[in-house]
């Protein structure tokens, strides 16, 4: 009788269920551990990190930092990883821009402008990424002619089978003052085109929030001319000479394959993501918008838009997301990131375990960074109730 | 009361009419018009002229074989055609029994029925294939006019029905059972493409379940793990799970499985990714039921269990088929990724036709291929579940 009473309460299942299930994870992780020590005896290999202060012995393609064979495998991880975070940071930006033309311009009211962005958001959302990756790689920018005779745009800029060249900006000595300096203009631009912004709306005064937020950078600009008495700023231009270009920036065909990839592929998705989101906003918002008399880009800024963020911005943290996780096929093109480096560590030393626990520990913390960002920014788009 | 006024005068529409109220509203318009007109011909003209001459289509004509079954043997592809032409008149009799209603002849089947007449006769294929491809098509059309005519008490039969073609499937292809057997080595091409993706959702289909419901448990220990499982899985690139699973799942396993061989690892590191996934997606069905249909379970009596199983995840399963069917496709274009791993699934296999030395440097032919091989599934699949899901809201 007693046991029958047990048996039917509910508190006893709740107990009697979260041990059967403590019970069997330890079972399964205990099954696990044992196969993989004894595994591991088997094949000699021993658990530890020690390895990673051991010489790499083998060159990576590029960096930002300087490295060469010689060093440990702990810095030619964390070169692969500042070349990942370069990749992702990079392509974030690209895609939310190129994502964000496209998701508009597929409600444009020009017939042809919609069909295009309709057809690139079919196609590439439709072919897996690591193929448009091969396709980019092998078929475009290796496909490229040499460097003897490139593609030029304007005399300035140069595609090649070696790398893609184009002008930019060489910082000099007091370089440091300046970019802290026009760092603070551009959030001084920042807070001033917000506070210009509160005022247009709701005085309904003239806003002129571009004239503000330029007078904000050539202000800072100025401040640092004074104190640094000089501009260090020196646009390279790259030069074509026979057999080599020199100056500017060079970019590998590898970093431009798997940016290409990576841009157009999360780009089709953000495309589809900001044309539900604009969608999701009522007609009659539309409608109010214009009887109240504001021209066609006011309307998008300051009535669509706001109220689109809302439905946009938790799927889009999702493809940033995909974003960041998808550079790892950088392998597939052969671009040196963390995973390509954590691979090829795998196979000089064959410590799987200790290599996949640093894939997981990179990407979950960038993943978890990512989201972290894109919650704080949700909060503010979010409808706030008084 | 309300006054019926006739509809607003229609004005009539001429083609120029057209043109300039979709083109050339105004000025800008105009402008974007012109632009991209001209960005237009310039893509397809220098496209067309690359493919007309520069191209060399050889490397496709010479490797359809490759492409599509791999190194299957030969002697044994009436089995991979009769795999396919079960899913197929499978697939007939739901579509039949779906759109039962509709006209018998409309536009989407005219146009598929065009589109195979048209690709039996134009594409170089060998008699025996242009053959099976009619016998196929017959058989999708006949389960179609079957499907048609069937009552709707045969509705729960046909989850069932599909288990069974799988089973059938696995059987038909990987052989045993008084089938010459094939080893899974020699699965390769479209066809192990499709293997990896239908066994990764299907078999992922237990473990996803489970894992939303201990999600939704209000048991904290059990939430707890199935937190920790997805959470982690979803913030791993699936080329990491591959890598777990191709180099670390025979350390986990006993000595015993140490030469498990690649093709199962692959799959069973699509199950593991998948799953976390389903389980996402799963849950947002099971959030979609409302409370009272568990509280009207309850009051019938029924045990917890039973009233997950019988009355809350079938509705939840349900509403998320739009949602597996994007999984799917996902999965489908992911199942990419087993070529880095050495496998020779659609893209491993034309890697390995790209490093012949007579194809060498045929990339962009080769993957523009492929590439429409993909597009096609994909875009194929996403357009039918779109038509679906709405048929099914019609008939609702």
């Amino acid at each position: 009788m007693k046991l029958q009473k047990l048996l039917r309460d509910d508190r006893f299942w709740q107990i009697a269920g979260q041990a059967i299930a403590v019970l069997l994870v330890v079972i399964f992780a205990a099954l696990i551990w044992d196969n993989l020590t004894y595994n591991l005896r088997q094949l000699g290999i021993q658990l530890g990190f020690d390895f990673l202060r051991v010489q790499a012995s083998f060159d990576i393609g590029e960096s930002l930092i300087p490295y060469d064979p010689s060093n440990s495998y702990s810095r030619a991880i964390f070169v692969g990883l500042l070349n990942s975070l370069r990749v992702v940071a990079i392509g974030l930006v690209l895609a939310t821009i190129f994502g964000l033309v496209f998701g508009i311009a597929q409600l444009s009211d020009n017939w042809l402008v919609r069909r295009i962005a309709i057809a690139y958001v079919e196609i590439f959302r439709n072919v897996p990424l690591l193929l448009q990756l091969f396709f980019w790689y092998f078929a475009v920018f290796l496909n490229l002619p040499g460097i003897d005779n490139p593609i030029t745009f304007f005399g300035s800029a140069y595609l090649t089978g070696q790398g893609v060249f184009f002008p930019w900006v060489e910082i000099g000595t007091g370089g440091g003052i300046w970019l802290a300096l026009l760092l603070a203009g551009i959030l001084g631009a920042i807070a001033l085109w917000r506070w210009r912004w509160r005022v247009m709306v709701e005085r309904g005064q003239a806003g002129n929030q571009i004239w503000y937020a330029l007078g904000s950078i050539l202000g800072a600009a100025i401040v640092a001319f004074v104190l640094t008495q000089s501009i260090p700023f020196r646009l390279s231009i790259p030069q074509a000479t026979p057999g080599q270009i020199e100056g500017g920036l060079r970019l590998s065909p590898e970093f431009c394959a798997l940016l290409a990839g990576l841009v157009i592929y999360t780009s089709s998705y953000i495309a589809e993501i900001v044309r539900a989101g604009i969608l999701a906003v009522p007609k009659g918002q539309w409608e109010a918008a214009r009887a109240l008399g504001l021209k066609p880009n006011r309307i998008m800024q300051m009535v669509i838009l706001p109220q689109a963020l809302r439905v946009i911005v938790p799927p889009l943290t999702s493809q940033y997301l995909n974003l960041a996780k998808n550079s790892s096929l950088a392998i597939a093109v052969g671009f040196p990131d963390v995973y390509f480096v954590a691979s090829t560590t795998f196979n000089q030393t064959g410590r799987a375990v200790e290599v996949m626990l640093l894939i997981m520990m990179t990407y979950l913390t960038t993943s978890l960074t990512i989201s972290l960002v894109m919650n704080l920014y949700n909060r503010t788009v979010q409808i706030k109730e008084r | 009361m309300q006054i019926q006024s006739p509809a607003p005068p229609t004005p009539p529409t001429s083609p120029l009419n057209w043109v300039q109220k979709n083109l050339f509203s105004t000025w800008y318009n105009s402008i974007l018009t012109i632009v991209c007109l001209a960005i237009i011909i310039w893509v397809l003209s220098s496209f067309v002229s690359w493919a007309l001459t520069a191209a060399q289509w050889g490397v496709v004509g010479a490797n359809l074989r490759l492409f599509f079954v791999g190194r299957f043997p030969p002697e044994l592809y009436w089995r991979v055609w009769t795999a396919l032409g079960l899913i197929i008149g499978l697939a007939g009799i739901c579509w039949g029994y779906i759109v039962r209603q509709s006209p018998l002849f409309s536009r989407t089947i005219l146009f598929a029925l065009g589109v195979i007449v048209a690709a039996v006769i134009l594409l170089p294929l060998e008699l025996s294939a242009r053959l099976w491809i009619l016998a196929i098509a017959i058989v999708a059309l006949i389960g179609y006019g079957v499907g048609r005519t069937l009552p709707p008490s045969i509705s729960p039969w046909l989850t069932p029905a599909w288990g069974l073609v799988f089973i059938v499937n696995i059987w038909l292809i990987g052989g045993g059972l008084g089938l010459t057997s094939v080893p899974t080595n020699v699965w390769s091409g479209l066809l192990l493409t499709l293997i990896a993706a239908i066994c990764g959702i299907v078999l992922s289909f237990p473990f996803g379940i489970l894992l939303a419901l201990g999600r939704q448990s209000s048991l904290p220990v059990v939430r707890i793990f199935a937190i920790l499982y997805i959470e982690v899985i979803r913030g791993l690139p699936l080329i990491g799970i591959l890598f777990l699973a191709q180099v670390m799942l025979p350390l986990f396993l006993p000595p015993y499985f140490r030469n498990l061989d690649r093709v199962l690892r692959a799959i069973a590191g699509l199950v593991l990714f998948s799953a976390a996934y389903l389980a996402e997606n799963i849950r947002g069905g099971l959030q979609a039921i409302p409370r009272g249909q568990y509280e009207a379970a309850k009051a019938l009596g029924l045990n917890s269990p039973l009233v997950v199983l019988l009355i809350v995840l079938p509705q939840a399963l349900r509403a998320v088929i739009p949602a597996i069917v994007g999984q799917f496709i996902g999965l489908f274009k992911d199942t990419s990724l087993l070529a880095l791993f050495g496998l020779l699934e659609l893209t491993g296999i034309s890697r390995s036709i790209l490093a012949q030395p007579q194809f060498l440097g045929r990339y962009a032919e080769v993957y523009l291929f492929i590439g429409l091989i993909y597009w096609l599934f994909c875009y194929g699949m996403s357009t039918a579940s779109r038509y679906l899901e709405r048929k099914l809201n019609v008939s609702n």
